[in-house]
C-alpha cells in the first residue's frame, strides 16, 4: 500500500503538489491567527490600498489593513463552512440515497422526487434567499450549503445503490435472512463508499464556491470578519487603485478549489473498481 | 491462406511487458473450418485480435508474422490492414448485442458494411442486405431491416452480425466465441448457419470458443491453447478419438458428456514443473465425522412443489392493457432427502423465477411449497426465519454473489451471525472446518474475494451456504460461469458435500451434460411449465417429450466413439 | 410503426404531465415559504417603526387578502399565477407580472449567450482530448479544464474586468443598455458577463464531452465497426460522435436550465438587470410577491428547459424511442 502510494506520489506531480497545497490550506486555517505577522483587524488611515512593502509584503486593503494577515485568517470561516456543510449533505443525503434505492417503492418515490424538485433550483439562489431572510454565520451557512446539497449527495447513493442491489450478494444476504440494518451498513454501505468519497471532495469544492460566492455579494461572512471571498468582492471596488489587492486571494482562492478538484479526480480514478480491477 | 507463424503478443504493464502468447503457429486452408480452443485466459482471443490487427493499446506484437496470402499482416500500414478488414477477414463476436450501434436500424448497418467494400448503389446494397437477412434464416427479414438492435434478440442479433460479416464474401471469419451468449437450441442453428455459408461461400472459419463440444460439431481442426502456448494441432477426430497432449487430454476428459456418467469427474492437475495432466480422483467415502446416515423419514420427499405459479404483468405495448405473464405455471415435482433434483431449461423458462420463489425471496401467486411436510408458500418473512437456516442458495455468478468488502471469514460466518449463532469463536472454528471442507486452506480466512479465482469463489459460496447445517442447498446455475476444469472441481466437490453432510440439492442448469451427470431427478422446463419429469436415467435414454428432444438434439455431442471409449 | 408512434405520444404526454405536476409543487412550496419566512409584510409596508394603528394594519390586511383563510390564499395566488398575475409590489404597486417579464428575456439572453459561448469552446476540446486520449495534447487540455472549473465565476469576471475595461479600456465594466436603444451598446454590455459565464461552463462541458466520448470508444461496436474495415474517421463521426452526441446534448441543456438562477453572481457583478437580480433586490426589500414571481419564473424556465431536454432526448435515442415491453 505505501509502495503503491509512493509509486503514485512520482508519477502524479499535479496530485502531489495539490495534496501539498491542500495540507497548507489545513494549516492555515487551524493555525492562521498565530502566522499572522499583524493584527488582522488593526486599521491604519495613513496606508491605504498600498502595493507590497518590507512591512505589508502582500500590501494593504482599503482600511490599511495588512493583506496577509487578513488572507492568513480568512480560510477559516469558509473551511469551517465547507467542512460542515459537507458533512451534513453527506449523512443525510447517503441516507435518503440508500433508502430511495432499498426502501418501498412509496418512500423511494417520496425521497427521489423531492430531490427532483430540490434541484430544479440552482443552490446558489436557495442559499441567497435563506441568508437574506435569515442572518449569516458560520453555523448557519454551514447548516443552509449542508441542506443545499443533500439531494446531490442523495443522486449519487442513490445511484450507487441502485448497482449494488442489483448484484447477486444482495440476493444472498435476503437469502440468509439479514435485517435491514445488516444489509444497509455491512452490504451497500462499504460498496457505495468510493462514489460518496469523490462526491464529498466535489462538494467540500462546491461550498468553498458558494460560501465565497455569498460572501462575495456581501451575503457570507460578515465584515470585519474577513474570508476570502469577501476580500475579492470588496476588491473589486479598488481594481484600479490596487490590483494585487484584487489577485492575491482569488489566486489562493482558485488554487484551493484547483487542487480539491485535482484530488478528487485522482480519488475517483483509484477508487473506480473498474480500474482497480486490473 | 492464412498462416500464423510463431506469433507472440504481450501486455504492457507498470512491471514490464507480460506475455499473454508465446509463439503460436497454426494455418487455415481455404473452405476450412480451425477450432482455437481453451480455457479462459489462454490468449485465444488476444491471438485473434493480433491477427485482425485490432488489439488493445496496451498490447504489442513482439514476435512472428501473420500471412494472409503470403503477406504479411503484420507490416502493412494502417490504412492497407484497414482494406483487408471486413472484405478478406471478417469477424464475429461474443457479444452480439453490444457489437451493433444501437442508434441505427440493423438495415442500415448491414448496408453500410456492404458499401464500404463494394462500389454499388445504395438500392443495390440494401436489396443485397435483405438477401442477406434472408440468407442468414432470420424470420421477417423486411421488419428486420427497419428494426434496432435492442428490438431483436441475441439469437437474431448474432445472424445480423454474420450476415454483415459474410456482406463480401471475405476469404476468412473469425468467429470469436459466436455462441457462448446464446441459449443451447439457438446455438445449435447459428453453427449449423456458419458451417452451411462456410461451405457456401468457401470462406475459412477461425472458431475460437472455450466449448469443446461446439468445436465437435463444426471444427475440423483444433488448436488447443493453454496459458499462452499451443498445446496440441490435430483434426477433430484425432484430437477427440486419440488426444496426444497431456492438457488435452485432461481437459477433454473433465468435461462431463452426455451418455457417459461417472462418479467422479476427472479434474487438471498442474505440478511444480507447469506441466499438466488429467487425474481422476477417487470417490469421496462418507467419513467418520459425519456420523451416520440418518434415517429416511418414510420416504416423507424433503421439498415438494405443488401447482406452483407465479405471474409478471407485462404490457405488450405502451398502450395495451397488462397482461398476465405465468412466469412459473403449475410446477410440481418432489426431491427426495439426499438427492439430486436438476431443472433444465433455457433461459426465459421461468427456472430463476422458481429458485426464487422457493427461496421464498418472492412469494408465489398460488399452489404450496412443502418443506419437510410443511408448506412455506405463504410464510411471512419472520415465520420463515426457522426454514431459512434449512435452505441455503449458491449462485450463478462466483464474481457477484459475494460481498467484495468482507473478508472469506466473514462472508462464510454470516449465515450464523444472521441468526446469532455461537459465540466469535465457536463461529470461528466452524468456518476453518467448512474452508477445510470446501478444499480451502486455512489462510484463505483473512483475505477478500477478490483474491480468488472463480472456482475459489464458488468453494466459499458452497462453504457459506453450508454454515448453518441446512438439508436442502438451491445451485442455481452454480457452475455455469466457470470454465470446464473448473466446473469438475466444483462439481465434485458438490457431490463430496452431499454424501458428507446429507445434503439435498435442486440444481438449476441450462446444460444438459451438467444436469446428467449430477441429477437423480430431472425435470424439464419450458415457457413456465414442467414438461418432463421423471428419474435422470429414463429421461436422458428415451425423452418423450418433443421439447426435451430438441433440448437433447442441440447438445454438441463428442462422438459416440469417445463415449465408447470412456465406457471401457 | 403504429404502436412506436403511439408509444411516443405516451412519452410526451407523460413527460409533461410530470413536468407540470413538478411545477405545481414547486408553486406550492414557493408558497408556502412566504408563510414559514420570518417578517410580517404588512407591518413592513406600513414601516414597523411608525407603530401603526391596528386599523390601519387590519385594512392593509383585507386590501392584501391577507385575512382570508390559508388555504383559499393559496388557490387565488394560484388561480392568479396560472394567468400570470403574482399580485403588486410592495413597494410601489406595480404588478409583478411587469418586473418579471421585463427582465426574464434578459437572463434568457444572457444564459443562452453563454451556453452558445460553452458549446462552442467546449465540445470540440472535449472531442480532440479524447481523440488522443494519454497524449501530451489530452494531458493539456484535461488540465486546461480542470483550471477552469475551478475558477468562481465573478475571480473571472473579475479577471475579465480588470484586463478588458480596466487595462485595456475595450469593454464597460458593467450596466445594460436596452438592445432598442443602442445595439452595438447592448452587445458590447453582454460581451463580459456571457465570457466570464461561459468559460467556466466550457470547463465542464469540454470535461462532460471528453468523458462521453472515452465511454463510447469503450463499446463493444466500436471495435466491431473497426473489425468490419472502417475507416477511423468515418467510425468518429457517424458513430462514436452520433452516440455521444445524446449524453453531450442533455448536459448542456441541464446547464442551461441551472444558468436560469446560476447567473446570480454575474448578474450582481456587471449590473446586469435579470431575473436574479429582481430576487434579490425583493429578498432584501423583503417584497413577497415580487419574491415568489421571481422565484416561480426561474423555477418555471427550469422546468421547462429541462423538459424540453428530456423530450428531445428520448426522441434522439431509439432505445427510449422504441421501448420493446
Amino acid at each position: 500500500m505505501t509502495a503503491r502510494a509512493l509509486r503514485i506520489a512520482r508519477s502524479q506531480p499535479a496530485f502531489m503538489a495539490s495534496l501539498l497545497m491542500l495540507a497548507a490550506v489545513v494549516f492555515m486555517a487551524i493555525f492562521g491567527s498565530w502566522l499572522a505577522p499583524h493584527d488582522p483587524f488593526a486599521i491604519n488611515p495613513t496606508s491605504v490600498n498600498q502595493g507590497s512593502s518590507a512591512q505589508h509584503w502582500l500590501g494593504t486593503d482599503e482600511f490599511g489593513r495588512d493583506l496577509l494577515s487578513r488572507l492568513l485568517i480568512g480560510i477559516q470561516p469558509t473551511m469551517l463552512v465547507a467542512i460542515g456543510a459537507t458533512a451534513i449533505a453527506g449523512i443525510f443525503g447517503s441516507l435518503l440515497g440508500i433508502a430511495g434505492a432499498y426502501g418501498r417503492a412509496w418512500l423511494s418515490f417520496l425521497i427521489m422526487r423531492s430531490v427532483d424538485i430540490m434541484l430544479s433550483f440552482p443552490p446558489i439562489l436557495l442559499a441567497l434567499l435563506a441568508v437574506g431572510f435569515w442572518e449569516s454565520g458560520v453555523l448557519s451557512l454551514a447548516v443552509v450549503i449542508g441542506v443545499l446539497y443533500i439531494p446531490h449527495f442523495a443522486r449519487v447513493a442513490h445511484s450507487a445503490t441502485l448497482q449494488v442491489t442489483r448484484q447477486e450478494f444482495m440476493e444472498a444476504e435476503r437469502a440468509m435472512g439479514a435485517s435491514v440494518r445488516r444489509v444497509v451498513f455491512t452490504a451497500i454501505l462499504p460498496n457505495i463508499l468510493s462514489p460518496l468519497v469523490v462526491q464529498a471532495t466535489l462538494t467540500v469544492a462546491a461550498a468553498i464556491l458558494l460560501e465565497s460566492g455569498l460572501s462575495f455579494l456581501g451575503l457570507g461572512i460578515v465584515p470585519p470578519e474577513p474570508s476570502w471571498g469577501q476580500m475579492i468582492g470588496t476588491a473589486r471596488g479598488y481594481l484600479a487603485q490596487n490590483p494585487m489587492y484584487v489577485i492575491w486571494p482569488s489566486l489562493l482562492l482558485a488554487l484551493t478549489v484547483l487542487a480539491i478538484n485535482v484530488v478528487g479526480d485522482r480519488l475517483r480514478d483509484i477508487l473506480d473498481p473498474r480500474l482497480r480491477e486490473e | 491462406m492464412l498462416e500464423v507463424r510463431n506469433l507472440s503478443i504481450a501486455f504492457g504493464t507498470s512491471t514490464g511487458l507480460k506475455p499473454a502468447v508465446c509463439g503460436i503457429d497454426f494455418d487455415i486452408k481455404p473452405g476450412e473450418i480451425l477450432g482455437l480452443v481453451g480455457e479462459s485466459g489462454s490468449g485465444k482471443t488476444i491471438t485473434s485480435l493480433g491477427v485482425m490487427g485490432l488489439l488493445p493499446p496496451n498490447a504489442v506484437v513482439t514476435g512472428g508474422e501473420v500471412l494472409v496470402d503470403g503477406v504479411d499482416m503484420l507490416k502493412r500500414s494502417p490504412a492497407e490492414l484497414r482494406k483487408l478488414r471486413g472484405r478478406h477477414v471478417s469477424m464475429i463476436f461474443q457479444d452480439p448485442m453490444a457489437s451493433l450501434d444501437p442508434i441505427y436500424t440493423c438495415g442500415d448497418q448491414i448496408v453500410e458494411a456492404i458499401l464500404l467494400h463494394e462500389p454499388i448503389g445504395k438500392t443495390a446494397a440494401r436489396k443485397k442486405a435483405l438477401e442477406l437477412l434472408e440468407k442468414v434464416r432470420i424470420p421477417d427479414p423486411e421488419r428486420t431491416m427497419r428494426s434496432y438492435p435492442h428490438e431483436l434478440s441475441g439469437g437474431q442479433c448474432q445472424r445480423v452480425m454474420i450476415a454483415m460479416a459474410v456482406s463480401c464474401k471475405p476469404r476468412i471469419i473469425i468467429a470469436d466465441e459466436p455462441t457462448t451468449a446464446l441459449d443451447v437450441t439457438v446455438q445449435k442453428q447459428v453453427l449449423d448457419l456458419l458451417r452451411g455459408l462456410n461451405q457456401e461461400v468457401g470462406a475459412a472459419i477461425l472458431l475460437i470458443t472455450h466449448d469443446l463440444g461446439v468445436i465437435y460439431e463444426v471444427a475440423d481442426r483444433v488448436v488447443v491453447m493453454y496459458a499462452g502456448k499451443k498445446m496440441e494441432e490435430a483434426t477433430t477426430q484425432n484430437l477427440f478419438a486419440n488426444p496426444k497432449s497431456d492438457y488435452a487430454k485432461a481437459l477433454i476428459d473433465s468435461m462431463p458428456a452426455l451418455g457417459c456418467k461417472h462418479a467422479r469427474l476427472p479434474v487438471i492437475e498442474r505440478d511444480a514443473a507447469g506441466n499438466v495432466r488429467s487425474v481422476r480422483p477417487e470417490p469421496c467415502v462418507r467419513s467418520a465425522r459425519a456420523g451416520p446416515v440418518p434415517e429416511d423419514a418414510n420416504g416423507v420427499p424433503l421439498l415438494e412443489l405443488k401447482d406452483l405459479c407465479k405471474s409478471y404483468w407485462v404490457k405488450p405495448s405502451p398502450l395495451s392493457a397488462p397482461v398476465e405473464m405465468r412466469a412459473v405455471d403449475k410446477v410440481s415435482f418432489a426431491i427426495a432427502p439426499r438427492t439430486t433434483l436438476g431443472l433444465v431449461g433455457e433461459s426465459g423458462c421461468g427456472k430463476t423465477t422458481l429458485s426464487r420463489a422457493v427461496m421464498r425471496l418472492s412469494t408465489p401467486d398460488s399452489g404450496q411449497i412443502l418443506f419437510k411436510g410443511t408448506d412455506i408458500a405463504k410464510l411471512s418473512e419472520s415465520a420463515m426465519q426457522p426454514f431459512r437456516r434449512e435452505i441455503a442458495m449458491v449462485f450463478q455468478n462466483p464474481y457477484g454473489s459475494l460481498n467484495p468488502r468482507q473478508t472469506v471469514a466473514d462472508l462464510v460466518a454470516a449465515p450464523m451471525v444472521i441468526v446469532g449463532e455461537g459465540t466469535s469463536a465457536e463461529r470461528s472454528k466452524r468456518v476453518a472446518y467448512l474452508l477445510d471442507a470446501v478444499g480451502l486452506p486455512k489462510a484463505a480466512a483473512s483475505r477478500y474475494p477478490h483474491e480468488f479465482s472463480g472456482g475459489q469463489r464458488q468453494r466459499i459460496a458452497v462453504a457459506r451456504a453450508l454454515a448453518l447445517k441446512p438439508s436442502l442447498v438451491i445451485c442455481d446455475e452454480a457452475v455455469s460461469a466457470l470454465d470446464v476444469s473448473v466446473q469438475a472441481q466444483v462439481l465434485n466437490l458438490l457431490k463430496d458435500l452431499q454424501l458428507e453432510f446429507d445434503l439435498t440439492y435442486l440444481f438449476i442448469s441450462h446444460d444438459l451434460s451438467v444436469v446428467e451427470h449430477v441429477s437423480d431427478t430431472v425435470a424439464v422446463m419450458q415457457k413456465g411449465r414442467i414438461v418432463e419429469y421423471g428419474p435422470a436415467d429414463d429421461i436422458f435414454a428415451a425423452p418423450k417429450d418433443a421439447y426435451t428432444r430438441m433440448l437433447l438434439d442441440a447438445v454438441p455431442i463428442i462422438g459416440v466413439d469417445r463415449a465408447a471409449r470412456r465406457a471401457q | 410503426m403504429n404502436a412506436s408512434i403511439a408509444g411516443a405520444l405516451l412519452l410526451i404526454g407523460r413527460k409533461l404531465l410530470t413536468a407540470f405536476a413538478q411545477l405545481l409543487v414547486v408553486a406550492t412550496l414557493i408558497f408556502s415559504v412566504m408563510y414559514i419566512m420570518p417578517g410580517d409584510p404588512v407591518l413592513l409596508l406600513l414601516g414597523a417603526e411608525s407603530n401603526p394603528s391596528p386599523e390601519a394594519v387590519a385594512s392593509m390586511r383585507s386590501q392584501l387578502g391577507l385575512d382570508q383563510l390559508v388555504l383559499s390564499q393559496y388557490f387565488t395566488w394560484l388561480w392568479n399565477a396560472l394567468h400570470l398575475d403574482f399580485g403588486n409590489s410592495l413597494t410601489n404597486g406595480y404588478p409583478v407580472s411587469s418586473y418579471v417579464l421585463a427582465n426574464l428575456p434578459r437572463t434568457l439572453e444572457l444564459a443562452f449567450a453563454a451556453i452558445i459561448i460553452a458549446t462552442l469552446i467546449g465540445v470540440p476540446l472535449g472531442i480532440a482530448a479524447a481523440l488522443k486520449r494519454g497524449s501530451m495534447r489530452d494531458t493539456v487540455l484535461t488540465s486546461i479544464a480542470t483550471i477552469g472549473i475551478s475558477v468562481p465565476v465573478y475571480i473571472l469576471g473579475t479577471l475579465l474586468v480588470l484586463i478588458f475595461s480596466i487595462k485595456l479600456g475595450w469593454l464597460p465594466a458593467s450596466g445594460y443598455t436596452d438592445i432598442s436603444r443602442n445595439l452595438v451598446e447592448h452587445f458590447r454590455k453582454l460581451a463580459l458577463p456571457a465570457l466570464a459565464l461561459g468559460f467556466g461552463l466550457a470547463a465542464s462541458i469540454a470535461r462532460m464531452t471528453r468523458s462521453s466520448m472515452l465511454e463510447i470508444l469503450g463499446r463493444d461496436f466500436v471495435r466491431a465497426l473497426r473489425a468490419k474495415g472502417m475507416p477511423e474517421r468515418r467510425i468518429i463521426w457517424q458513430h462514436v460522435l452520433r452516440n455521444a452526441a445524446i449524453p453531450i446534448v442533455t448536459i448542456i441543456g441541464l446547464q442551461l436550465g441551472n444558468l436560469m438562477g446560476g447567473t446570480v453572481l454575474v448578474e450582481a457583478m456587471f449590473n446586469w438587470p435579470g431575473l436574479s437580480t429582481l430576487l434579490v433586490g425583493a429578498v432584501s426589500a423583503r417584497n413577497y410577491p415580487l419574491v415568489q414571481g421571481a422565484m416561480l419564473a426561474i423555477a418555471a424556465l427550469f422546468i421547462v428547459i429541462n423538459l424540453a431536454v428530456e423530450l428531445f432526448y428520448s426522441l434522439l435515442d431509439p432505445r427510449i424511442r422504441r421501448k420493446r415491453s
